[in-house]
């Protein structure tokens, strides 16, 4: 579904991205593991065409996306810390949403009513809390129905009510046959829903394996303690 | 791309800052006419506030809003939208906001005291003006993610049209004073918007007398309308280029 070859990025003298070329494909769960600033959200925002790679070509559905923009109609974005204009209301932001989709039918409700978002409509964004905005984030991004979901430390400020709605809610996208990519460090949230798992360290892909084979090779039950031991043994 | 520059207008008219503005403009203008007998006086005590205030709040706000806006162009790019699009619509919310506030603000006075060419004249470059520094700091902001940064330079960029470009034109006068400078005198000004502005209105005051043999040199040039069309279209060549180039550096810039 999307294919990755030789992506490569520097910002400066800093290497972002150091030939990263990997294949993800539909009803799977993929996690992006990795210690900090080894690439993983330039990753992503190389995918959703925000950073644009200094080498290397991305596909989407067989077809590259260098000056495309029509393909991110397929992909819902949960950004790190989602920032909307201080002046709208919630209601205001999920209506410039629909109408820049230019979708008004057959959308995905689930989590604006898990989340109750619906009793906030009026709040405007910039008196919302942390956590409410990363509700709002997760509702926008599963609105549309896209077929690639792409979440970027979703459950960081989530409290575990909500947290634990957001991930059945991923579960559910992915048995629908849905390609969900998601970052995080909280490995305590990813072990029951991923199914692959991509390790980064330094702008380099080390690995990407199925949980079952990440299993068999570090001999450990918990994604927990199986990438602790991969970290370990790459940490300098 | 209608749809983004409705949300920007909006959210710009929800902004206090403008409405202030408008309120200062009208402020002023009403006040200038009323202190004059003359109303063509105050039409020129209110082109020397206009030519300071409405490039200042033009750059210093459309700066200020665009770093504000940063996460929300990355919101707006992550979304199935072109890039072109966006950019071209966030600049025609803003230049269009600023020009509605002015138009509000100083061009309703002009109209009710000084409804003739001047008055006209006078609007239409305030208008222009808006554009031009919202463009130039569309510029700014292209070209540096740091805030601080962005807004030093607009500042900056702000000070050289409006007060450093006049004495670096003083000092080219001075040091080939032996030489005619007339027809180069109207080729620097147009390197400065502010100041062709100036050229243009003062021109149709019928103070140009006071500008000696350069004004004559000028009155002959912009009086003419080939000038007219020719300073109208450097104006707009103000706009168009600055806004060409940050489109094209934004359609390569990493969010």
């Amino acid at each position: 579904m999307i294919q990755l070859k030789n992506i490569s990025k520097h910002f400066g003298k800093l290497k972002a991205l150091d030939g990263v070329t990997t294949i993800c494909e539909k009803s799977e769960c993929i996690a992006l593991i990795g210690p900090n600033g080894c690439g993983k959200t330039t990753l992503i925002k190389t995918i959703l065409g925000m950073v644009v790679p200094d080498s290397g070509s991305i596909t989407f559905n067989g077809e590259n996306i260098l000056k495309h923009w029509q393909y991110r109609d397929q992909i819902g974005y949960m950004p790190q810390m989602g920032r909307y204009p201080d002046n709208m209301t919630i209601g205001q932001v999920l209506g410039m949403m629909k109408d820049i989709r230019g979708k008004s039918e057959g959308l995905d409700e689930d989590l604006i009513k898990a989340f109750s978002v619906q009793n906030l409509l009026n709040k405007r964004m910039g008196t919302l809390s942390g956590g409410t905005i990363q509700k709002v984030s997760a509702a926008l991004a599963f609105l549309f129905n896209p077929s690639v979901l792409i979440l970027d430390e979703p459950t960081a400020g989530l409290d575990p009510v909500a947290s634990e709605l957001f991930k059945e809610k991923i579960l559910a996208e992915k048995d629908k046959g849905k390609l969900v990519l998601i970052t995080s460090h909280i490995l305590s949230d990813l072990d029951d829903l991923v199914t692959r798992i991509i390790y980064m360290q330094e702008g380099k892909l080390v690995f990407h394996k199925s949980i079952e084979e990440l299993r068999q090779d570090t001999g450990e039950e918990r994604l927990v303690k199986s990438i602790a031991q991969v970290m370990i043994s790459n940490y300098e | 791309m209608n749809k983004i520059i409705k949300y920007v207008i909006t959210d710009i008219l929800r902004n206090k800052i403008v409405l202030i503005y408008t309120v200062f403009l009208l402020a002023a203008s009403f006040s200038v006419f009323s202190l004059e007998d003359n109303s063509s006086k105050g039409l020129l005590s209110l082109l020397n506030i206009i030519l300071i205030v409405v490039p200042l709040v033009s750059i210093i706000f459309s700066t200020i809003y665009m770093y504000n806006s940063a996460e929300f162009i990355e919101l707006l790019v992550s979304q199935p939208l072109k890039r072109n699009t966006i950019w071209l619509s966030l600049f025609t919310g803003l230049a269009s906001s600023l020009s509605i506030a002015f138009l509000i603000g100083a061009g309703i006075p002009v109209l009710i005291y000084q409804a003739n060419l001047v008055g006209f004249t006078m609007i239409l470059t305030g208008v222009l003006l808006s554009i031009i520094f919202a463009a130039i700091a569309f510029l700014a902001t292209v070209q540096t993610r740091d805030k601080a940064k962005g807004i030093g330079a607009a500042i900056m960029l702000w000070l050289y049209f409006s007060l450093l470009f006049d004495g670096l034109v003083l000092f080219i006068l001075f040091q080939f004073a032996d030489y005619p400078m007339e027809n180069a005198m109207i080729g620097l000004s147009a390197l400065n918007p502010i100041d062709l502005s100036r050229i243009l209105i003062l021109l149709q005051l019928d103070v140009s007398a006071m500008m000696g043999y350069t004004g004559a040199v000028f009155k002959d040039f912009f009086g003419a309308s080939n000038g007219l069309i020719f300073s109208f279209f450097v104006l707009l060549s103000w706009i168009v280029i600055p806004v060409w180039y940050s489109t094209l550096k934004f359609n390569s810039k990493d969010l």
